[in-house]
């Protein structure tokens, strides 16, 4: 089962920005990026703020369109209008886990109320007990059990934990080919992280769903993918295996970012960052290279053109000329 | 009781059996419950606890900014041999911000939006001190130069600086009396990762140069294991483990330290599932008996629902609150 | 979810208060006839009395048959009553007293009856208008704001430019080119200068929730709009849409006593409003007939308070909802 699910093309996302002043400027939220997902496969998309890892998952997932590229999910290309009908199998085969548990429940719904809607939606069961079925099968699945217990709440009754679980049980019920998690973890309390991506991955194994993890937390991808990519100022920096990514870090931004984290094994063996500076802006990037103001081992040709993808070792690539 | 045994002369911070906490309708919680740790001059205590376990009420507490219906409730807070709590509010003013600041948790929220950056810090200086206002231009403008915020950005408003520049102006505001001790509520939590290493490594430059204690609150425990001497593990109000950062990394006794240390994936070794903890911190006002611990606890035993263990001394740099090591001394 | 937003106001010290008012006021309105002692445009009362009863007979015979064996005769019996009716005129610009709680108009008309059913206009004009206006501002802010894009463009120039004409002068002017027969033109006249301010409010809130998660998450689900319209979006605004009906319900109440003391409106209806034109026409305020221009003004503010202290609940409430995150 080695075939594509998902491939990115040269995918550029620009927002035109909207004031007076700055009329005609773009937002370059992505750049050239390409990628391709196999199906059951876990890809983190691993960056900092301004990275463009969570625009990335909403042209994936439609909320944008892309500016230009291609974008072709289980070989069929998303075009830029889809009709009613091609919309609504795509929302069933792509999902979102958004990162904040309680923005992405409405308030004024009860669990039940929200976890009945995809199934309804996609005309998955029919009768309004088979709906209830299916939504108590789901809630046991993410570990809330009972479920006539949560069926009944509303989310400011649940813990952030729990908000989480049912959006992810949200996510899994419409029984998706590919899932895009952004930031999933990022705003639980620690202790509920690792049962939320244990479950992740338990519910993947189960499902056989493919993933896009994307995460500013380095330790993290490693823990819950198969491939990284990093990402930088909307651009792709480095692809790769992740255990190649990690230990055998080529792009220098890679290497900043392994050496940023945090890691108590080192402790005091630490040495300091080598490289300072902050993210550039989006609007006026920074050419060739968009890394090279900081980059420690910046050449004349980086800030002339944007290096090309370089191969590297076994389906391990670098944006770098090093 | 912790019996570290340390002379007088280098602790800058005794707090012992602190209770503090926040009154509502239906009863009082305790945030803080029965704590107790001790801090030496220079030293880097880091406070680990997830939310809900009354970090926050304990950083405001020793700094005597609790407000509205949160009161300190009993216990002393010996610094440089003055108890804190004892002290009046125009006591404790010419104390806050001179010998005990704080940096808070989000710049963005504590930083005025309608003020420029040095007007904030030169109100700092004149609201402690008599200066010319040349004067306080001046020293303000040397504390930007400390956390390298160039000096040009003195008259920007917060919301033209990025994240890692805020937080540097707060660790700049913290810092311009010249303090003993410096408290962070988890300064670095809505940073990027290589913008919160630069602000930890200034942190250290900082405290290389001029010498101040720092207590770090944060719920990021693998970041506090690298930076701490001394690490405190907070669970729903009451130290549970307490030592020097080396001995509770290396051998973690309590099972949430255990537990916590378990939530961490790491960037080395081999990869394989790891544990986490089932459940959720308990609430506050009405606790469960006994070991707060002991509904999540993977080991709990019969005594530990019904009575709480307290902070015993394991070895000289260890403490911990469990009856599964009660009277256990490690050698 | 709507039961425990109810029982919070009605816990709410400033809500209960404010509704107390208003449930009395509207208890007024809707018995009206049976509070008020008197008609409120009549200045006389007649007094119908039967004095004399007579049963006269007055036979009148009319033979219409004879033949061999069948008579018919037909009588007529007439009974006169004599009444007499005594019209006793009501006492001009009279004092407050046990038989005029508030006192009479310089015309003779009770007071306590006018403003007994002067509620009922004022009320139900206030309310109806502001349902009008609040409807009309919700529909077009739920489209503006969801459907963004040119839509949005145009509505919101209409609203820019509407709310920057200023809605007292063209009332004035509206209204002094209509002749106001009924109160459906008050209404209107009040509807269409009112909108644009809600509109503006309400459209910044749906715009806001759009953006929020949990309808991105509804529109990966693939929802129709028009669910995510009125099931994720509206739910989640209906403490704003309550405080800004509040508000247009209080501004049409001012609008219409506007209108009619100006001599506006319809000035041969009995509106609070109305109650002032004459009064002021009448000179109630030089000569001292506080009776005449106290009660309206005092009421006016006591609705007003009612509707106010509604929408500070309202407020009070919608807070904490969102802090017990």
């Amino acid at each position: 089962m080695n075939e594509n699910i998902l491939v990115l093309e040269g995918v550029n996302k620009h927002f035109p920005l909207n004031s007076f002043r700055m009329r005609g400027k773009f937002v370059h939220a992505m750049d050239e990026v390409s990628f391709s997902l196999r199906k059951g496969e876990v890809l983190a998309i691993v960056g900092e703020s301004g990275s463009g890892k969570t625009t990335t998952a909403n042209v994936i997932s439609r909320i944008y369109r892309q500016t230009a590229g291609r974008v072709a999910f289980e070989g069929r290309e998303l075009s830029g209008s889809m009709s009613r009908k091609e919309e609504l199998k795509h929302h069933k085969r792509v999902q979102m886990i958004f990162q904040d548990p309680f923005g992405a429940l409405n308030p004024t719904r009860t669990v039940g109320g929200i976890m009945e809607r995809p199934f309804i939606i996609h005309r998955i069961a029919k009768e309004k007990r088979s709906v209830q079925e299916m939504v108590d099968n789901i809630l046991v699945q993410v570990g809330l059990e009972p479920p006539e217990q949560f069926t009944r709440k509303f989310p400011h009754e649940l813990s952030g934990g729990q908000r989480q679980r049912v959006n992810i049980a949200r996510a899994f019920s419409v029984e998706p080919d590919l899932i895009l998690a952004d930031e999933p973890t990022s705003m639980l309390d620690v202790s509920n992280r690792m049962s939320i991506m244990n479950m992740m991955l338990n519910l993947k194994e189960r499902h056989g769903v493919s993933f896009i993890y994307i995460t500013h937390d380095l330790a993290g991808a490693r823990y819950m993918s198969d491939r990284i990519t990093v990402m930088y100022a909307g651009m792709i920096m480095e692809i790769g295996p992740a255990e190649e990514v990690i230990n055998n870090s080529f792009h220098p931004y890679t290497r900043l970012l392994k050496s940023a984290a945090p890691s108590p094994e080192t402790g005091l063996k630490r040495n300091p960052l080598t490289t300072g500076g902050d993210i550039p802006s989006l609007i006026d990037p920074p050419s060739g290279c968009r890394f090279h103001p900081r980059c420690p081992f910046v050449r004349e040709s980086c800030s002339l053109e944007i290096p090309p993808m370089k191969k590297i070792g076994e389906n391990h690539y670098a944006r770098c000329i090093l | 009781m912790i019996q570290l045994e340390r002379p007088e002369k280098t602790q800058l911070l005794q707090c012992r059996n602190l209770v503090a906490g926040y009154r509502i309708k239906s009863g009082f919680v305790h945030a803080v419950d029965d704590v107790s740790f001790d801090l030496d001059k220079g030293g880097f205590l880091g406070i680990a606890g997830e939310s809900g376990c009354g970090k926050s009420t304990l950083a405001y507490a020793i700094m005597r900014l609790l407000k509205d219906n949160a009161t300190i409730e009993g216990g002393s807070l010996l610094f440089k041999g003055i108890d804190l709590v004892g002290l009046s509010e125009e006591q404790m003013k010419k104390i806050r911000w001179v010998d005990i600041s704080m940096a808070f948790q989000s710049a963005m929220n504590a930083l005025n939006p309608v003020l420029s950056v040095g007007e904030q810090l030169t109100d700092v200086i004149h609201a402690h001190e008599e200066v010319t206002q040349s004067d306080a231009r001046e020293r303000a403008k040397e504390v930007l130069k400390l956390v390298d915020i160039s000096t040009d950005r003195f008259n920007s408003y917060p919301h033209q600086l990025s994240g890692g520049m805020k937080q540097r102006v707060m660790i700049a505001m913290a810092l311009i009396l010249d303090p003993e001790l410096i408290i962070m509520d988890e300064p670095t939590t809505a940073l990027d990762v290589v913008v919160q290493r630069t602000i930890i490594e200034k942190i250290q430059e900082l405290r290389k140069a001029l010498g101040f204690s720092v207590i770090f609150i944060t719920h990021d425990l693998s970041l506090l294991v690298e930076i701490s001497d001394t690490l405190a593990i907070m669970y729903a109000g009451k130290i549970v483990e307490y030592g020097s950062s080396e001995s509770l990394f290396n051998r973690p006794l309590h099972p949430y330290t255990r537990g916590l240390m378990n939530s961490f994936p790491s960037l080395t070794g081999k990869i394989k599932r790891m544990g986490g903890i089932e459940g959720k911190p308990p609430d506050l006002l009405k606790p469960p008996e006994g070991c707060r611990f002991h509904p999540r606890c993977p080991q709990a035993m019969t005594i530990c629902r019904e009575s709480c263990p307290v902070l015993e001394r394991i070895d000289d740099r260890h403490s911990v609150a469990c009856f599964l090591h009660k009277g256990a001394e490690i050698l | 979810m709507l039961r425990d937003t109810f029982s919070l106001f009605i816990e709410n010290r400033k809500a209960l208060f404010g509704l107390m008012i208003l449930v009395f006021f509207s208890g007024v309105a809707i018995f009206a006839p049976l509070i008020a002692p008197y008609d409120p445009k009549t200045n006389k009362v007649d007094v119908l009395r039967i004095i004399d009863e007579e049963m006269g007979r007055t036979t009148t015979v009319e033979r219409e048959q004879i033949d061999e064996f069948k008579d018919r005769r037909v009588y007529t019996q007439s009974i006169t009553t004599t009444y007499e009716k005594v019209t006793t005129k009501l006492p001009l610009n009279a004092r407050p007293s046990g038989q005029h709680l508030l006192g009479t108009t310089k015309a003779g008309q009770d007071l306590f009856s006018q403003m007994v059913y002067g509620t009922r206009i004022t009320l139900s004009v206030g309310l109806v208008t502001g349902l009008f206006t609040t409807i009309l501002a919700l529909t077009l802010a739920l489209v503006a704001g969801y459907f963004g894009g040119v839509v949005d463009d145009i509505i919101s120039l209409f609203t820019n430019v509407f709310l920057v004409i200023p809605s007292l002068p063209l009332m004035i002017v509206i209204a002094a080119y209509i002749t106001v027969k009924g109160v459906i033109p008050i209404v209107l006249i009040l509807g269409l200068t009112s909108w644009p301010w809600p509109t503006r409010i309400l459209r910044s809130q749906v715009v806001s929730l759009k953006n929020r998660d949990f309808v991105r998450v509804s529109r990966i689900l693939g929802e129709k709009p028009l669910y995510i319209v009125f099931r994720e979006i509206l739910p989640n605004m209906i403490s704003l849409v309550m405080a800004s009906f509040f508000t247009s319900t209080m501004a049409a109440i001012m609008g219409e006593a506007t209108l009619e003391f100006l001599g506006l409106g319809n000035v041969s209806i009995v509106s609070w409003g109305t109650i002032l034109y004459w009064a002021q026409n009448s000179g109630a305020l030089l000569s001292g007939a506080w009776w005449w221009f106290l009660p309206p003004g005092i009421c006016i503010a006591l609705i007003g308070t009612s509707f106010a202290l509604m929408n500070f609940a309202i407020d009070e409430i919608s807070n904490p909802k969102l802090r017990k995150r």
